[in-house]
């Protein structure tokens, strides 16, 4: 049962609510309940035919040839297709919103890229019959070198996994290959944080694995039209895409679905329809075309894996005073929607937290894994598994309560977010109080008055000055080692710590509490990559203001507890630096537009 | 291959059909006899959403020979209503927001059903341990498990006959 806390946000909050917490009934419950919701299998068809893959069993892997005359001999057995029969072999799901370059073929074109990369389909009258001749089709592969791990993706001589992004990164704009948020100075501030917490977290790939495999049907119907019976989440992606790579009208497809059995991103893809509607236009029969169980394990997208490193300066009172990201979403082998989750993996960062110097840098890598795609909130998941964890070493190493850690550098009313956008309505304090309280979690009485509705904007409301190059930007469009030549510029050396040594603080930044946190051997941290050697060059090195920092008065008693939080401005951020916030009005986020 | 020739009760209804030697019964249902509300959801047993009764015992029908099924009585969901009546099960699924997606509601009822015509009154675990077998990757468990305990409780009050 729902129990609202009437008390919190009451002037905020218009409490006529007629659905919330009143019990309601699916509008399909009955179909549910009876088995009578038309999932796409529950279609009937007369003549109906299976469509199966013959499938890569390499990561990487040139076609040298590819026979398919057994096959075409074998009972039961329709047609055989190729890359030959479509029409239009390369597509990117998000070209329909003019996003990204068309880089994945339906069936293999010269080249498989991950296992399970599809290079033959076979329409049969029996799903054995379709096994049967794909077990029967040759292909005569030549084994290249692959890569698995996003960072060895991203070396200047890893295998090129796909040759439309030759990187190996997502390429924003056809000029960033990766996505920059920069907020503040985070050197000079973990010059002058108390401590340095640094660690390195990452996320498997997870499979949706929902009770219906991907589907659908496709068959011919009297008025020229095909009709798709299918699981997808997204009808219009489908149709549209299928109209692009089948070369033909929108208006020849009709597309059923809207009864998915379990989608939760992992039917958004596109995968099956294209083959299964070009069958029906080849071979006039209904074409079934359905991942099996094993096919949904292995080749289905799943939610792609995540590398993060976090390295935090954080002050001893526990203000966290620098963040800093360096982020891999590893996308397999194409793009589908992962150039999306980074972008909204970056818009996420730091954290639901209130942190005055921040810096990110997230890459959208291609390695010779399943293709990854959407799913429950991707983008978000992994970073904030990470930021959370995080949360907890910082408050470990400053000798703090997690929740009261967390409380105190919350997001409050009024705060500047790293994105430039000013925190409204916020109830993370709210939240983890009562939480805390649910749970029983003791926290002190001072962190129990907290709210989200004071103690925000002011100091905290800024937005800090921002270390640019002599161009006025933020930094190199490409990593060191993926430069191409003509594009961009190499980083200064080193940036100027110079305002930093002004200051008297004894911070220890190169002592890292968390040294079991560094990274396996195997996947040490790549010399050529960013932050490290594309801290932001030649910044300004004295700013008004700054052999001032009024922050040090603060940073003199951390060792207490801050009488009333919240926390005034960091050290490294005095006030009367701040720029207007006009003369900051550009979004890293997508580039060089702002949305 | 030769055919088959297999006699069942399908939810009361004596039916005939010929099958494939080797071919199961969840195929036979859904193709043959026209009984879509088995699903496929894995054809490994693992995933409970072909779940029938057999004589009265839950059964996974992808895993089943339907020529195993000669002289059997099977029951689905399609059966276990009275007429255009629902079954208190499907009612108390309707009411509990127990499906979301639908597709293994099916076979969930029919573990759910087989539990309460053995044990009217089953303890929480009892009804954990008797859906154990049935996957939902959408609802969560929790609303299956109360709709069923919902069930046995209106029973046991009397509030309902069956």
């Amino acid at each position: 049962m729902i129990e609202f806390r009437k008390d919190l946000f009451a002037d905020e909050r218009d409490d006529n609510l007629n659905e919330v917490g009143q019990p309601t009934r699916r509008q399909d419950i009955l179909g549910h309940v009876t088995g009578r919701s038309p999932f796409f299998d529950d279609h009937q068809f007369d003549g109906l035919t299976h469509l199966k893959c013959v499938r890569s069993p390499h990561h990487r892997a040139r076609i040298r040839h590819v026979d398919t005359s057994a096959a075409e001999r074998m009972p039961g057995v329709h047609r055989v297709l190729t890359e030959r029969d479509i029409p239009v072999n390369r597509n990117t799901l998000l070209a329909l919103i003019n996003f990204g370059k068309d880089d994945e073929p339906v069936l293999a074109s010269g080249q498989v890229n991950y296992v399970g990369d599809p290079v033959v389909a076979v329409i049969a009258d029996t799903e054995r019959q379709a096994r049967d001749a794909c077990a029967a089709v040759r292909v005569d592969y030549e084994v290249l070198p692959h890569v698995l791990d996003p960072e060895e993706a991203l070396l200047p001589d890893a295998p090129v996994v796909n040759e439309t992004y030759p990187n190996n990164s997502f390429d924003y704009h056809e000029k960033y290959d990766h996505q920059k948020l920069r907020f503040g100075d985070v050197q000079s501030a973990f010059a002058t944080a108390d401590k340095i917490v640094e660690a390195r977290y990452q996320m498997s790939p997870i499979e949706h694995a929902p009770t219906e495999t991907n589907g659908c049907i496709a068959v011919a119907e009297t008025n020229d039209r095909i009709a798709c019976y299918t699981s997808t989440q997204a009808l219009f992606f489908s149709l549209g895409t299928v109209a692009k790579v089948l070369d033909i009208s929108t208006a020849r497809l009709h597309f059923v679905g809207g009864t998915v059995g379990g989608g939760f991103g992992g039917k958004v893809d596109t995968v099956v329809e294209p083959l299964a509607i070009l069958g029906c236009l080849l071979t006039g029969r209904p074409v079934r075309f359905v991942y099996d169980r094993q096919e949904e394990m292995q080749v289905s997208s799943p939610r792609g894996a995540e590398r993060w490193y976090i390295k935090d300066g954080v002050m001893n009172d526990g203000r966290i005073v620098a963040r800093e990201f360096r982020g891999y979403f590893d996308g397999g082998a194409y793009t589908r929607l992962s150039s999306y989750a980074v972008i909204k993996g970056t818009a996420h960062l730091p954290g639901p937290y209130t942190i005055p110097n921040v810096s990110s840098n997230v890459y959208g890598v291609y390695t010779n894994r399943t293709p990854a795609s959407a799913m429950r909130g991707f983008g978000i998941t992994g970073v904030d598994f990470a930021i959370e964890c995080q949360m907890d070493r910082v408050a470990e190493a400053v000798g703090m309560d997690p929740v009261e850690l967390r409380l105190l550098n919350a997001y409050r009313d009024g705060d500047m977010k790293a994105h430039r956008r000013e925190a409204k309505n916020c109830a993370l304090i709210e939240c983890m109080q009562v939480a805390a309280e649910k749970s029983g979690w003791a926290i002190s009485d001072e962190f129990k008055k907290l709210s989200s509705l004071s103690g925000g904007g002011g100091e905290r409301a800024i937005i800090p000055h921002t270390v640019t190059d002599e161009h006025g930007k933020i930094g190199s469009s490409r990593a060191p080692g993926n430069t191409i030549p003509g594009s961009g510029y190499q980083p200064a050396a080193a940036p100027s710590l110079a305002a930093a040594a002004s200051t008297t603080y004894t911070a220890a930044p190169a002592a890292s509490p968390m040294p079991a946190s560094a990274p396996a051997p195997t996947h040490a941290p790549v010399s050529s990559q960013p932050p490290a050697t594309q801290a932001p060059p030649s910044r300004t090195p004295v700013r008004p203001g700054a052999s001032s920092a009024p922050g040090g008065t603060v940073n003199a008693d951390s060792a207490t507890r801050p009488a009333t939080p919240p926390p005034s401005a960091p050290a490294s951020r005095p006030a009367t630096s701040a720029r207007p916030r006009n003369n900051n009005r550009f979004s890293s986020l997508f580039g060089t537009r702002r949305r | 291959m030769s055919k088959v020739p297999v006699q069942l009760t399908l939810n009361g209804s004596d039916r005939s059909v010929f099958v494939d030697p080797g071919q199961n019964l969840l195929d036979v249902l859904r193709r043959s006899l026209g009984d879509l509300t088995p699903k496929y959801g894995c054809g490994q047993g693992t995933c409970g959403c072909c779940t029938v009764m057999i004589d009265g015992e839950t059964r996974l029908s992808c895993l089943t020979l339907a020529e195993s099924v000669d002289g059997c009585s099977v029951e689905t969901v399609a059966g276990i209503g009275e007429g255009a009546q629902l079954h208190e099960l499907q009612t108390a699924f309707m009411e509990h927001f127990a499906a979301q997606c639908g597709f293994c509601t099916t076979g969930m009822l029919m573990s759910a059903k087989h539990l309460l015509d053995n044990n009217p009154s089953p303890t929480r675990d009892d009804v954990v341990e008797a859906i154990s077998g049935n996957i939902c990757r959408c609802t969560g468990y929790e609303p299956i498990i109360n709709a069923i305990l919902d069930v046995a409780a209106r029973r046991g009050s009397g509030r309902h006959t069956s």
